[in-house]
């Protein structure tokens, strides 16, 4: 993996074919789709919503842009309840209570009159940012990555909450003022799709669907990620995969998961896919115990063999 | 030749992809001119990404996109490149009802794609707007009562106590503290608020459910209507999300595109299919998980009842409870003796009847009056009475 550490204003990126190489130099192997949506939402400073299966490699798309651009990862895990004071940002209350009795106790309290106090107590320093905050927070340097992730999980009114802060990248504090970006952070959304985003997010957005990635490219990822892995053995590993995810699993394996598996096949020894091997790492993966037995009933030395097969020139 | 600005070449493109049925809003065409300036509009596959990344928003249209995509781009300026050669793909029908072993004539070519459904999916739209007004009305003002009330869940979000229970409230505390001139008076409390559990509802639409599926589909869109939350598809040899449809708040244009959206109307059925592909593509991500999952249906299944044991099992896993609505219960002397039916009973917390509006205002009982029982006793989450009581 490169270790380009000199930072990048990513508004400049000239054309996606930029975009394919500065991300594969950073071990993240994008298709044309994807670095097209990548390249718009850097030139047109928009956020970008990514839609996938689990273990396609949505979030990983953040963490590249965040070690390309060298302005940092600020993440947000959305949940159930998720709201302003944990997004966003909150006060730190324990603090003031005890910055209160100690005006109370000496005297100070009594010297200042109600507005002065309440101005005192909702001072910068008391402030807890959140990732939200953090991010649009004007800060020297190359913009934060601001990773979104599983907005499908936060509800309805989070996400227009999110929206709000995305269409002008400023949060207004009642106690303090008002906070904009000097420089918008890039915006990463992920969504697992368990229920849909709202339509007006979606159209903020530059949408991409990211899919799994065919044979060759899978291939070349592995290889990527797993730089000891054989050549050999990642080109069987790929078709291997390729082959499990016809057979119509709960869940077919993601590339995450086919890059640990390439890795275990590789540590347990062995330039090519043995049956004993693969049984014996299953596990990672498959994560249903269906999957399992369906993958085994499904025959799956013939599965090993073709893979081998395949893999002779 | 001259290249076209691309205001002017979004624009049209735009409103072919609209006369295609697809809804793009000012605001999308706008940023895809951006982004058609952005990548140039000289070679395809810039302007194909650009346009699927700005357009389109989510993978069902894809196809659509693809569609005008081809014959917009190729039928018009030849700086595109014509589409990728066709492959032919074999259709292998696995139909149980015909027992030919005929000679297939495409073998050897292209992939062959297995497709698997009964004998007599029917390529139809059926208008089915013929209610009556006062089933309407009925249906209607039954079902505003689930939309007020539904079932209720714990909830992740805290609001403010006003007992004595709950985990102190720091902010509130302080809040109050202010008020009162810097002196924290009272300890302020917050506890979980609840929710409306989410309600899907997958509706029947093979041939043996006709007399009762355009009666039922007004009940699943009085729920749809009537409160969030609530997700509906049709079950027959495809599956087809109706949510969308259905939420219209014109209830007739509701039943209208629903009806428009169901491309097989009484066709065969294959309820283990049909749920499978529910799980897999909804159901267990997570729209089902913690919901409340109503199938209506006669459950007459003509696949495996290996398969519909399997995927009822799914489905019940991570589902709060399951409700199974049979027309055919109120028969005299009925026995779940359908294949399908006696595979998924086991996995069902509710079998209902659901032939008569009556039944239908039971069933909206049911779901409401559990689910207060199990809030009450708290034995799912432990956010009743005792659980926040720490």
């Amino acid at each position: 993996m490169l270790s380009r550490m000199a930072t990048v204003d990513p508004r400049a990126v000239a054309s996606t074919q930029e975009v394919v190489e500065v991300l594969t130099g950073h071990g993240y192997l994008p298709d044309q789709g994807l670095a097209t949506a990548v390249y718009l939402a850097l030139r047109l400073r928009r956020p970008l919503l990514l839609e996938g299966e689990p273990g396609v490699g949505k979030t990983e798309v953040a963490n590249v842009l965040a070690s390309w651009i060298g302005g940092g990862l600020i993440r947000l895990q959305c949940y159930e309840g998720i709201d302003v004071a944990q997004a966003v940002y909150e006060w730190d209350y324990a603090r003031q209570l005890l910055y209160l009795r100690v005006a109370e106790a000496t005297g100070r309290a009594r010297a200042l009159d109600a507005a002065e106090l309440s101005s005192e107590l909702y001072d910068e320093r008391f402030l807890i940012r959140r990732p939200l905050l953090q991010a649009i927070e004007p800060s020297e340097g190359p913009p934060p990555v601001l990773l979104v992730d599983e907005v499908d999980r936060a509800d309805d009114e989070f996400e227009a909450f999110l929206l709000e802060i995305l269409s002008d990248y400023s949060v207004t504090i009642p106690e303090v003022g008002t906070f904009a970006a000097l420089d918008p952070p890039v915006v990463v959304v992920t969504s697992n799709r368990t229920r849909d985003v709202h339509d007006a997010l979606k159209r903020r957005c530059l949408y991409h669907w990211v899919d799994h990635p065919d044979q060759q490219r899978e291939v070349d990822i592995i290889r990527l990620r797993a730089p000891h892995v054989s050549e050999t053995l990642a080109g069987q590993v790929a078709h291997a995969a390729a082959a499990i995810r016809e057979i119509g699993l709960y869940k077919p394996p993601g590339v995450a998961e086919t890059i640990d598996w390439a890795r275990a096949l590789s540590l347990l020894g062995g330039e090519a896919l043995v049956a004993e091997h693969v049984t014996a790492t299953l596990g990672t993966l498959l994560k249903y115990r269906e999957d399992h037995e369906r993958v085994t009933d499904h025959d799956l030395t013939s599965i090993v063999s073709r893979a081998r097969a395949a893999g002779e020139p | 030749m001259t290249v076209q600005a691309p205001e002017s070449v979004a624009v049209g493109f735009v409103a072919a992809l609209r006369a295609a049925g697809l809804e793009v809003s000012l605001l999308s065409s706008m940023l895809y001119a951006e982004a058609l300036a952005a990548v140039g509009v000289g070679r395809r596959d810039p302007v194909y990404w650009a346009g699927r990344a700005t357009l389109v928003h989510c993978p069902e249209n894809f196809e659509t996109y693809d569609a005008v995509f081809g014959s917009y781009w190729t039928g018009g300026a030849g700086r595109v490149r014509p589409p990728a050669a066709v492959v032919p793909v074999t259709i292998e029908l696995d139909d149980p009802d015909a027992d030919d072993d005929g000679v297939d004539p495409y073998e050897g070519e292209g992939e062959r794609v297995t497709v698997r459904y009964s004998s007599t999916e029917i390529l139809a739209s059926k208008d089915f707007a013929d209610y009556s007004d006062d089933e309407l009305a009925e249906a209607r003002r039954l079902m505003e009562r689930l939309g007020r009330e539904g079932p209720m869940r714990s909830s992740r979000r805290h609001r403010a106590s006003r007992s004595a229970r709950g985990r102190p409230d720091v902010r509130g505390t302080v809040r109050g503290a202010l008020r009162a001139g810097g002196e924290p008076v009272r300890l302020h409390r917050r506890v979980r608020g609840t929710r409306p559990r989410r309600l899907v509802l997958l509706l029947d639409v093979s041939g043996s459910m006709e007399p009762y599926a355009r009666a039922l589909l007004r009940f699943v869109q009085a729920v749809v209507a009537g409160r969030g939350r609530v997700e509906a598809f049709a079950l027959g040899t495809r599956l087809t999300r109706l949510t969308r449809e259905l939420s219209s708040r014109d209830p007739d244009r509701a039943l209208r595109d629903a009806a428009g959206a169901v491309l097989d109307w009484n066709g065969g059925t294959r309820l283990g299919a049909g749920l499978g592909r529910f799980n897999d593509e909804w159901g267990c991500r997570g729209m089902a998980r913690g919901s409340v999952v109503v199938i209506l249906s006669d459950g007459w299944d003509r696949g495996e009842p290996a398969e519909m044991t399997e995927q009822m099992q799914r489905l019940s896993r991570v589902a709060h409870q399951v409700v199974w609505v049979n027309p055919l219960k109120a028969t005299p002397g009925y026995q779940p003796l359908a294949r399908g039916m006696a595979a998924a009973l086991p996995y069902v917390d509710h079998f209902v009847e659901g032939h008569n509006l009556t039944s239908l205002e039971r069933l909206t009982e049911l779901i409401l009056t559990d689910s207060r029982a199990r809030n009450r006793s708290g034995d799912r989450v432990g956010a009743g009475a005792g659980g926040d009581g720490r």
